[in-house]
């Protein structure tokens, strides 16, 4: 249990996914314009990334490393996690229209975020069991949702302020990122 | 050969993948520590975008259009699984380095952008001179930001040390140094476009076939 909840808290605040490992940077950078729409996404994330690990440790785990075609890893995954965010949206769309209308927007953009193949990946590297895969890409996901509604809520605030013509869009955001990595290396003595 | 030449100007200059298409940005963030690691990430995507080009491109008349997008996905992993048993057995050392950012060349916007908007279209000579412009384009941007991140983070580049050690700034080297130092390089970018009277730069908005659009050049599409 307390192994468990070292590895939520490692990857959720830790080792931020997006802060320190850079993994799904393009909806950091791009959804994070309105505090509800990054929300939606991170919800989104949760939802996916979740499943996604349950998925790809299962593969990995029952047919992959029995088959000896551990090779194929980065192949099978990606196709598996594409054919997953569909799988998800379809069902959704069918059985709980409400989750549907929330999420479905941002769910097509999932396939991209490398953040999913990344955890898919890092838990084959950790040599996680099913459990703690699942706990890892949770924690992950929440890390992400927690990163990416800290950075709408300044770019929120931000808005109007006088900011250096070079600087606007894009450098700006960048730069606040830039310190919210500072502040989330504070987490560093946690673990 | 004007041809090859003018798609080797466009990847590297007028439409780079960093600067100019904000395309890729986890590899650009994540694998710059160093000069020699933004040059290993930048040649590794070079080559996975020169021959996933090449066979997209061969390929392109027998692929049906409804599932392109998934052919172009199993293509692109192949080349990345190829690529990544050549550095393991020839290169342990950057492949050590680069660790999980190179089975994630696989979801890098600027490969599979490239496979749409280009490959999908010309025959195989002119898309591996495009994977090639692109992926120099990617290099210089990576080396650049390496080498900016390493000198005032370490005080070296590429080992030698220019800095004593006495004054380097670490935070460069970590991971906030990554954020500020693309922030300045942007702006730097946006300070040329305005002098040229051009609206500043912005970001993807994480869809990705946004990104495959804006790679998308009308104009080449009319000539091919």
């Amino acid at each position: 249990m307390k192994e468990l909840l070292l590895i939520a808290v490692g990857s959720a605040l830790v080792n931020n996914v997006v802060l320190s490992q850079f993994l799904g940077l393009c909806p950091f950078l791009g959804v994070s314009k309105k505090t509800s729409t990054a929300a939606g996404m991170g919800a989104a994330v949760i939802f996916v990334i979740t499943i996604a690990s349950a998925c790809t440790s299962l593969i990995y785990t029952g047919i992959l490393v029995p088959l000896d075609l551990t090779y194929l890893q980065t192949i099978v995954f990606i196709l598996v996690i594409a054919a997953l965010v569909q799988f998800v949206e379809m069902v959704l769309k069918k059985m709980v229209p409400s989750l549907y209308r929330a999420l479905g927007v941002y769910l097509p953009l999932i396939t991209t975020n490398c953040a999913v193949l990344g955890v898919a990946i890092l838990n084959v590297q950790k040599e996680y069991t099913l459990l703690k895969s699942v706990v890892n890409g949770l924690g992950t996901a929440v890390g992400f949702t927690i990163a990416i509604v800290i950075l709408a809520g300044i770019r929120e605030r931000i808005e109007y302020n006088d900011i250096a013509p070079s600087f606007k869009g894009m450098p700006i955001v960048l730069v606040t990122a830039g310190l919210m990595a500072i502040a989330f290396m504070g987490f560093a003595g946690v673990i | 050969m004007k041809r090859a030449l003018e798609r080797l100007y466009n990847g590297i200059i007028k439409e780079n993948p960093t600067f100019v298409l904000m395309l890729g940005m986890c590899p650009t963030l994540a694998t710059t520590t160093s000069l020699m690691n933004g040059i290993g990430m930048g040649l590794t995507t070079t080559l996975v975008l020169v021959l996933s080009n090449v066979v997209i491109a061969a390929l392109r008349n027998l692929i049906p259009n409804g599932v392109r997008v998934p052919a172009y996905i199993v293509i692109v992993a192949t080349m990345v699984t190829i690529v990544q048993f050549l550095l393991e057995a020839y290169l342990p050392s950057i492949n050590d380095a680069l660790g999980i950012y190179i089975p994630l060349i696989v979801v890098n916007c600027i490969i599979l952008g490239r496979a749409e908007s280009y490959a999908s279209k010309n025959p195989v000579i002119p898309s591996l001179f495009d994977g090639l412009g692109m992926g120099l384009g990617f290099t210089v941007a990576l080396s650049l930001l390496g080498a900016f991140r390493e000198l005032l983070g370490a005080g070296t580049v590429l080992g030698y040390r220019i800095i004593p050690e006495d004054f380097s700034i670490s935070i460069f080297v970590l991971a906030p140094g990554a954020f500020f130092v693309l922030a300045c390089l942007v702006a730097v970018q946006n300070k040329i476009r305005a002098a040229k009277g051009k609206k500043p730069q912005e970001g993807c908005n994480g869809d990705c076939s946004g990104c495959t659009n804006r790679c998308g050049n009308p104009k080449e599409e009319v000539e091919a």
